[in-house]
């Protein structure tokens, strides 16, 4: 099993390095690679708050993108009518981001399986076609940003550095709220569910509520992402709920290690760092990513995590941590009911 | 005006019997194999480049038609086999994680192989005209055509599914594959026959769109998630709720693209039905599929099988 210390020791790492990326791109002279990592750390945002529900609640939505939307519209429409105090911005987001949710996953969250599946992805594009049909915020052209959220006296958005290291504070801040969120009772009731819903019935608890608050702080925390979002590209445009960003944000929390909370942030950094250099080397690059895509689900079962834990060897025996199901996914899908169909 | 809506309910039937093609691929695939292919939309979009392509080669339009039918047949097997197969025994988040991964992988090998731009087919002039569907009443050859296609095949797959014996498997192996398996049946031959039907169907449709909608990459998704609704309203694994389910998102979503503005502007002033009219109408299917959910949360029609 994995050792808690050396997962401690290899997060720290990690961090100090995220902290050291403007540090080392004054040094070379290249910006740019603050943007970049700032980018890579807002979608790093969405994909931790993701892993919350899919992680430990196996609540597999595919819509994630739509709060992500929701949080940068908020801000964006804010801003439209003159609206730049960031106080007031960004806890709009997450309230509008939260009340979507509630929305989404009062119909969404009764279901399971595929019916969750395709319920998700369908509304996350009945908002997409909303915003494409506003005139008045865009329509599919987008709408530029007038000015970043203004923190007069705290914080300056228009400074990449700091911008960067907020972004990075946030981050640390929502690992340490999801960490905290998922070992309380609260996190426990939800956990069993995932991993046997009748037992969890059994033994007295219904999981609606519970899997519908989790689904909600989900989407709040991806709000958070969304209002971070648009400041960054100071853009605001309906391909933020566009569906293949939920399937990158899916995919950034499964290449990392869905259930750990920093495979995310790994996920992410990995997932649009190999985006970045194909895209320079080719305009085809989803040609490659695609089968990396395939070929990840197909044979990185853990995620990066589960390979840095020396999870090599427990390779075999992973469906029992991927899905939770004590005897095997396999056998159990021929046989009896899956828990997630 | 009753011309007028007609004319946009056969529309509506137009769009229903396609959707009702690609919904029953994806629910006979997911029935059977409990397989989640977010690709099917890809098999769509390669019978679409594939009649376009093969109509300008052999400038036949019948002769075109029936290679690319015949192309996305053996492009959907060639996927089945070396991609799909693989996936059967994993849960719902992999196969949608790889079939994600198919989308990009197609769409990106269409813009490679015929560019980005739109491409545009014409109709051969024995398809371009009109017919009389009731006197004074013309409506596109073409159009009725697709209804005239859609429904046949409806109900060949009706025949196909309770009068023969492949029909017959199909549904045993809906019902319980293990037994299936048991009883010496070949199910892997059965899986990649049924995906080959499903991909069959998917290049129909998507060939047929040619002509009405633009041949672009990533077409195939966007009717795509429309199915997932068609098929979340009828009931997963049910090609009864496939029919009743894509019918009425055609009809829904047709009649309120074209109706809802008008009728709003009766109740509310000419800018905000403006407005608000493309709004609703864009979101009226899923709004549809948010109600049904509400009452039945296993769709119209909920199968009784075990997965």
């Amino acid at each position: 099993m994995t050792s808690p210390a050396r997962r401690a020791v290899a997060i720290a790492a990690g961090l100090t390095v995220l902290a050291l990326v403007p540090v080392a791109a004054a040094l070379v002279n290249q910006p740019f690679y603050v943007d970049l990592f700032r980018r890579i750390l807002i979608f790093a945002i969405a994909a931790v708050s993701l892993d919350v529900i899919l992680g430990y609640g196996g609540m597999v939505s595919f819509g994630h993108a739509a709060y992500l939307g929701v949080g940068a519209y908020a801000v964006g429409v804010l801003t439209h009518h003159g609206v730049h105090n960031g106080y007031v911005q960004w806890s709009f987001a997450i309230v509008v981001s939260a009340l979507v949710a509630l929305a989404i996953g009062a119909v969404s969250v009764r279901t399971s399986g595929v019916y969750f599946i395709m319920i998700t992805l369908a509304f996350t594009q009945m908002l997409y076609y909303l915003g494409l049909s506003i005139e008045e915020y865009g329509g599919d052209d987008g709408m530029r940003l007038a000015a970043r959220s203004q923190f007069p006296g705290v914080i300056d958005l228009g400074n990449s550095t700091a911008f960067y290291y907020l972004v990075l504070a946030i981050l640390v801040a929502f690992l340490y709220v999801g960490h905290r969120l998922v070992e309380a009772r609260f996190g426990m009731l939800v956990r069993a569910a995932r991993s046997n819903e009748s037992r969890a019935r059994a033994v007295g608890f219904s999981p609606y509520p519970y899997r519908l608050v989790a689904f909600v702080i989900a989407g709040a925390m991806c709000g958070v992402a969304g209002a971070l979002l648009v400041n960054h590209t100071e853009y605001l445009t309906p391909e933020f709920m566009h569906w293949t960003r939920s399937g990158e944000i899916m995919f950034m929390v499964i290449l990392g290690g869905m259930g750990t909370l920093v495979g995310p942030v790994l996920g992410a950094v990995v997932l649009l760092l190999l985006e970045d250099v194909l895209s320079a080397w080719t305009a085809h690059w989803q040609i490659v990513l695609g089968p990396v895509l395939v070929i990840a689900v197909l044979f990185a079962r853990r995620g990066l995590v589960g390979l840095l834990d020396g999870g090599a060897r427990r390779i075999g025996g992973s469906a029992s941590d991927r899905g939770g199901e004590p005897n095997g996914g396999g056998a159990r899908r021929f046989g009896g009911t899956p828990p997630d169909a | 005006m009753i011309l007028l809506v007609l004319e946009q309910t056969l529309n509506g039937l137009q769009l229903g019997v396609m959707l009702f093609l690609m919904a029953a691929g994806l629910t006979l695939v997911f029935g059977i194999m409990n397989l989640v292919n977010l690709a099917h939309g890809s098999l769509y979009m390669v019978g679409a480049y594939l009649a376009t392509t093969f109509v300008l080669w052999t400038g036949s339009y019948v002769l075109g038609v029936g290679l690319a039918l015949i192309g996305t047949l053996l492009v959907g097997v060639a996927v089945e086999v070396i991609a799909l197969r693989t996936l059967y025994e994993r849960d719902h988040l992999d196969q949608v994680l790889a079939t994600f991964g198919l989308i990009l992988f197609f769409n990106e090998l269409i813009a490679v192989l015929w560019g980005r731009a739109a491409l545009y087919t014409r109709l051969p002039g024995w398809l371009s005209g009109h017919v009389q569907v009731l006197p004074g009443v013309r409506y596109p050859l073409y159009r009725a055509l697709i209804i005239a296609v859609g429904l046949l095949v409806a109900a060949l797959l009706w025949a196909l599914v309770t009068r023969t014996r492949l029909g017959m498997l199909i549904r045993a192996g809906a019902s319980n594959r293990t037994m299936v398996a048991a009883l010496g049946v070949n199910v892997r031959l059965l899986f990649t026959v049924v995906f080959g039907i499903g991909a069959a169907l998917a290049g129909l449709a998507g060939l047929m769109a040619g002509p009405i909608y633009a041949v672009q990459p990533g077409m195939g998704e966007q009717i795509l998630i429309q199915v997932f609704v068609v098929i979340v309203i009828g009931g997963i694994g049910s090609i009864r709720g496939a029919l009743v389910g894509a019918i009425v998102v055609g009809m829904v979503d047709t009649l309120g693209r074209a109706f809802l503005k008008p009728m709003l502007a009766t109740v509310l002033s000419p800018s905000a039905a403006d407005t608000a009219g493309p709004a609703i109408a864009s979101m009226s299917i899923y709004l549809l599929m948010a109600a049904v959910l509400a009452v039945r949360p296993q769709g119209l029609f909920p199968t009784e099988a075990r997965p």
